[in-house]
């Protein structure tokens, strides 16, 4: 029996959590049809979660994708059916993907990161189009462009060293009408692989603290900077991206296990831990940059 | 007695030869490597400078393999007993990385950035950071004239050139202690 996971029309970050639901209540190894037909809109970490979905999946999900012409084809063109035909068995129409030149709002389109090479690769796409569109368009600083492609070489390493599979990575801007009113920088990356606390219990001799699970495996990484392995060098990446989202009053998510992590800036009302979520493996992240404002 | 290092070519020559950014633990482990090669070739004692000035992008995990464990194995003297580093080339974000690195290991670095300004980034206290200064500014000191020039008690400076030597970021020469930036 096929399981349908219904996508909801809008996808984001909030709204994932109805199919993290739906999907968490499905053994693994049965079926799922996840049915995106009338889904209109995603945000790069709807995209990127959904692939992550595929992933989880012991029995090869099947995937329908949206009717509307133009959200497919716009999925098309931010790289998503690439990556979801190695994932799903995938119905219906699906997309041509052209040789057409991507979305001027897509800095990075969806790319797969399992290995170092490929991080080199992300970060040498990314630093051609970040200059023109953080500083032009977003009123960045100038040095903003490279503290962005050190935060995302870092959380895409998260990967290449914790998850013990692949994941994904997108960046885009958009207009961040609803709670910002102003356009915004937005980087996903997401796989289904190991989790926080599964890569903290790897940590040679590790033993269970009173309370030990997913929020305090997040708050370990994320607050803490605890890292599974021993070097005193270790854990400085995620303590590099806190110190980037604070200083240009970005918000930050992780999302693993059951629990998720927000630095929270003043502009959003998220929560700054929550716990008692739907499993899903492996780790979501989600880092939002606003626009600035211009003085006068 | 100086050696340069261009950790650019290192990278292309080592890594890959399309690659700018030194980003990635295994990348900054590959470079490393090669550098501490460099540094066990080298009669001692031994004054490497370490260029970035070709070096695109620097994140925190490179930091840490090519420039925190790096000088944490100079401090310790188990690549080379007697080397001393200095960083030069260093733009602003490069800065950051570097200073969180040092911060971990609890180490400090003379750094030069791409204004020629000399700077020493990792933790240090205001005592070591004043004779630091004073050695800079003359070049080759004896302690008894350092005394005067910081105005401060010999057995604050005595300690203060310890705590330097044991950073590496003064040479002792005879009686003297000679500033890196003076050798280069």
């Amino acid at each position: 029996m096929t399981t349908v996971i219904t996508v909801p029309p809008s996808l984001d970050d909030e709204t994932f959590e109805q199919i993290f639901e739906q999907v968490a209540a499905v053994s693994v190894d049965q079926k799922v049809l996840v049915d995106a037909r009338h889904t209109r809109w995603s945000s790069p970490y709807g995209l990127t979660a959904l692939l992550a979905v595929g992933q989880s999946r012991a029995e090869q999900a099947a995937f329908a994708g949206p009717e509307a012409e133009d959200t497919a084809s716009y999925w098309a063109r931010a790289g998503f059916y690439r990556h979801a035909s190695e994932v799903f068995e995938l119905h219906g129409k699906v997309p041509r993907t052209r040789e057409a030149p991507a979305e001027s709002n897509v800095l990075l389109e969806i790319t797969e990161v399992a290995r170092s090479d490929d991080v080199h690769t992300v970060v040498e796409r990314i630093q051609s189009r970040a200059q023109a569109i953080l500083v032009h368009e977003l009123h960045l600083d100038p040095q903003a462009t490279m503290r962005f492609a050190m935060t995302l070489s870092e959380v895409c390493q998260n990967i290449v060293e914790h998850a013990g599979q692949g994941g994904w990575v997108a960046v885009q801007t958009y207009q961040y009408r609803q709670r910002l009113g102003r356009r915004a920088v937005v980087i996903a990356v997401c796989d289904a692989g190991l989790g926080f606390r599964r890569s903290l219990e790897s940590t040679p001799g590790w033993k269970p603290r009173d309370r030990w699970d997913d929020a305090a495996a997040l708050e370990d990484a994320l607050v803490r900077g605890v890292s599974r392995y021993r070097d005193p060098g270790r854990g400085q990446g995620l303590a590099g991206v806190r110190r980037f989202v604070g200083k240009w009053d970005g918000k930050l998510s992780i999302r693993s296990g059951t629990a998720r992590i927000t630095i929270v800036p003043e502009w959003d009302d998220a929560v700054p831990l929550k716990e008692g979520l739907s499993h899903f493996p492996g780790a979501q992240v989600q880092i939002t940059i606003p626009e600035r404002v211009q003085p006068g | 007695m100086t050696h340069h290092i261009d950790v650019g070519s290192v990278l292309k020559r080592t890594v890959c030869d399309l690659y700018s950014n030194l980003v990635t633990r295994p990348t900054g482990a590959a470079v490393r490597r090669e550098i501490e090669i460099v540094l066990c070739g080298l009669a001692e004692p031994s004054l490497t400078v370490i260029d970035f000035s070709q070096v695109g992008l620097l994140d925190f995990s490179c930091a840490d393999e090519v420039v925190g464990k790096l000088l944490d194995g100079v401090r310790r003297q188990v690549i080379v007993t007697d080397a001393y580093v200095l960083v030069r080339g260093v733009r602003d974000d490069h800065l950051e990385a570097i200073e969180a690195v040092m911060q971990r290991y609890d180490l400090a670095v003379i750094v030069e950035t791409e204004d020629g300004a000399w700077h020493v980034v990792g933790p240090l206290d205001d005592g070591m950071r004043r004779v630091l200064d004073a050695v800079h500014r003359c070049g080759r000191i004896v302690p008894s004239e350092l005394v005067k020039e910081v105005e401060q008690p010999a057995s604050t400076v005595e300690a203060s050139l310890v705590g330097l030597l044991a950073r590496r970021l003064v040479m002792r020469d005879d009686d003297a202690y000679v500033s890196l930036q003076s050798v280069m």
